[in-house]
């Protein structure tokens, strides 16, 4: 929650995990909640598909196969996020090594907890959405001043990024001292409805 | 003034600072609910910047998330499943103490879940902003409380500032027209509603369900209904305040008492939509049409009446969904064996849910192989429960009587089903490995949980309820 890294540019290959309605509790499950941390949890990060039953990893899990290596861009189906409000699951997919979620429609929960961590989440077309389902592993540029996404054809996609997360994420601060900048908007409001009361 | 929604009237009301083209609003929040899951870091947070909480009598915790459900032990202590379970209980007892909130802990007669003893405690009133670090903060719209779920930044930022920062959602009105047919529960009509809507139905909107069928629901069923809007993935559902909410609250302890009482529902009835108010989006749902529902796949929404069979897969994701839940297509999920029968949740774990499974239980016995658990959703429920007797007929037919908690929704305290078993579970999330890793969930109404468990298969409570009326 403290201020984050600026992010401005993102360039990476590609993973993709096409389901749709990804919920959190397949991201994080819940028996990894008990912490009380926020750091460590990318080990976590997909348990129940990553990992077997007797704990090795699968191989037929796209996140495991080596291809997948170092991405830092996931292309997710329709709905990613969905579920539970745990902030656990940008966490434990930045600590896994992502940097940004795209997919057709993303869970407005989780979308938010996202861009306050610096996860950039963004929302395409669905024939974009479709481009970069199709089309696992190749590399994107994105730019989140210009808010477009540079594929390696020299196609372009452009994405909306609410004015306030971009500029939060371009300048790394958090939102919380936003907030604590408004103490006097804060403390007239609560006089003006005590005086109504 | 222009006709405004129910919606638009709460967030005018709460807000400190407008949106701009380059700001979000600014809201303001009147009821702040933690739990031990959600909060640790963001006091962490505070501790880093040496802030206070700036309103500790606007929060209001308890212990229900990770906390074990089974009896105490000899020495009347919880047996928590884990060793970080309990820290994380202790880290929150320290956090209310330092910061000076309230915390409905183990001594308190008040402990239970936090969206059953919000309304419980009369905390939850029309009017009011209520968010809490858990999607199922919806659950107190059912008063015509903007309530929605957030993430631990932003419990942060409520506990810091008593604010958040908001975008302006859109609004979707459910029309629910006609009546519920007798032996339809709240639970049939939301997974119905799911059903038809989506598990995205409802992104980036505030659902209001209108409608006679609606108005016709009790408090209990009315937060069933709000409950899972989230599970159509809206940010809260609202029901409009009426006699009914009102009747709920009066004389509980923090309702206004006295002359407080009479100015607060002279407010709350002003808040209602105003008739020509206009909606983003509106969908009509014929309650008539509703039937015992249950899911049979592995989000929310795909749901099947228990008189119907199951839909053909239309997509890859749907046959995966099937493959998962051992499901056949084209024939009725009734008369599928069940292992594990889960009675509980912020969902359907109520004095009138426990009720209605203990009617369809009362003089019979579960299944030889089937495991129920009952888990009351507050300490004050289990209480009146166990004055009704209802303990009883659940420990007679064969059901474990529990302490309360969120138990085998979330499954993080112990309470959970093994690989390959297939759960009929009141609760509101049918995910692959919500109750286990590899468990199978069959979402549903109480009184087909208990029907099932009698029958050892999936069951429509009909026959038995009947049978017992002759």
């Amino acid at each position: 929650m403290s201020t984050n890294r600026p992010i401005t540019h993102i360039r990476s290959r590609t993973a993709v995990l096409a389901h749709e309605n990804i919920d959190t509790d397949r991201i994080i499950p819940a028996r990894f909640l008990t912490t009380t941390q926020r750091d460590g949890l990318g080990r976590y990060a997909f348990n129940d598909w990553r990992y077997a039953a007797d704990g090795s990893p699968d191989p037929a899990f796209e996140l495991n196969k080596m291809a997948a290596r170092g991405c830092e861009i996931l292309v997710a189906g329709r709905n990613f996020g969905c579920g539970s409000s745990r902030e656990h699951a940008p966490w434990a997919l930045l600590d896994f090594g992502l940097r940004a979620v795209l997919s057709s429609e993303i869970a407005d929960i989780f979308r938010n907890n996202a861009l306050k961590n610096g996860l950039l989440a963004v929302v395409l077309s669905e024939s974009e959405h479709r481009y970069l389902l199709a089309h696992p592993g190749i590399e994107l540029a994105i730019d989140v001043a210009a808010q477009t996404i540079e594929l390696p054809d020299g196609g372009r996609f452009s994405f909306q990024l609410d004015a306030f997360a971009k500029h939060c994420l371009l300048a790394g601060v958090d939102q919380l001292g936003f907030l604590l900048a408004h103490n006097d908007a804060i403390e007239q409001f609560e006089r003006l409805r005590g005086e109504a009361a | 003034m222009a006709a405004r929604t129910l919606f638009d009237k709460l967030w005018d009301a709460h807000l400190v600072k407008a949106p701009t083209a380059a700001t979000p609003g600014i809201l303001y929040v009147d009821l702040h609910l933690i739990h031990e899951v959600t909060s640790p870091q963001a006091f962490a947070e505070l501790r880093t910047r040496g802030l206070s909480v700036r309103c500790p009598e606007r929060t209001l915790a308890t212990l229900d998330h990770s906390t074990p459900t089974a009896p105490f032990d000899d020495l009347g202590q919880p047996v928590y499943a884990s060793e970080d379970a309990a820290a994380q209980v202790g880290e929150l007892e320290k956090n209310c103490a330092q910061f000076g909130i309230r915390l409905n802990g183990w001594s308190s007669e008040h402990r239970g879940i936090v969206h059953v003893i919000g309304p419980e405690l009369g905390a939850t009133q029309p009017g009011m902003t209520i968010v809490c670090g858990d999607s199922h903060t919806s659950t107190h719209g059912a008063f015509g409380a903007l309530a929605f779920g957030i993430g631990t930044t932003e419990v942060g930022h409520v506990l810091a500032t008593q604010c958040l920062l908001q975008q302006k959602p859109k609004t979707l009105a459910i029309e629910v027209d006609g009546t519920l047919p007798a032996g339809c529960s709240a639970k049939d009509l939301v997974l119905h509603i799911i059903g038809q809507i989506g598990v995205n139905g409802g992104t980036g909107h505030v659902i209001e369900y209108r409608g006679r069928a609606i108005r016709a629901l009790s408090m209990e069923q009315r937060m069933t209904v709000c409950n899972m809007a989230i599970e159509a993935g809206a940010r809260a559902g609202l029901i409009a305040p009426d006699e009914i909410t009102y009747d709920y609250l009066r004389g509980r302890p923090y309702a206004p008492q006295g002359e407080d009482w009479g100015k607060a529902v002279a407010y709350w009835n002003t808040l209602a939509s105003d008739a020509d108010a206009r909606y983003d989006r509106t969908v009509h749902i014929d309650a008539t049409r509703v039937r015992p529902t249950v899911t049979y796949g592995t989000h929310p929404g795909m749901v099947v009446a228990l008189e119907a069979n199951v839909p053909l897969p239309a997509t890859l994701q749907e046959r995966r969904a099937l493959d998962y839940m051992r499901v056949e297509a084209g024939k009725p999920l009734a008369g599928m064996a069940v292992d594990v029968v889960f009675v509980g949740s912020c969902t359907n774990s109520r004095i009138s849910d426990l009720r209605e499974a203990a009617d369809v239980l009362r003089g019979r016995m579960l299944a030889s192989r089937v495991r129920m658990l009952v888990v009351p959703g507050s300490l004050a429920i289990k209480r009146e429960a166990e004055r009704e007797g209802l303990d009883q007929i659940f420990r007679a037919a064969g059901a474990e009587w529990r302490e309360p908690g969120c138990s085998m929704c979330i499954a993080m305290n112990g309470d959970l089903a093994q690989p390959g078993q297939l759960v009929v579970s009141t609760s509101n999330r049918n995910f692959e490995g919500r109750q286990g890793p590899g468990a199978r969930t069959v979402l549903a109404s109480p009184a087909v949980a208990a029907a099932s468990a009698v029958a050892g298969c999936i069951a429509d409570p009909q026959s038995l309820l009947q049978e017992q009326a002759a």
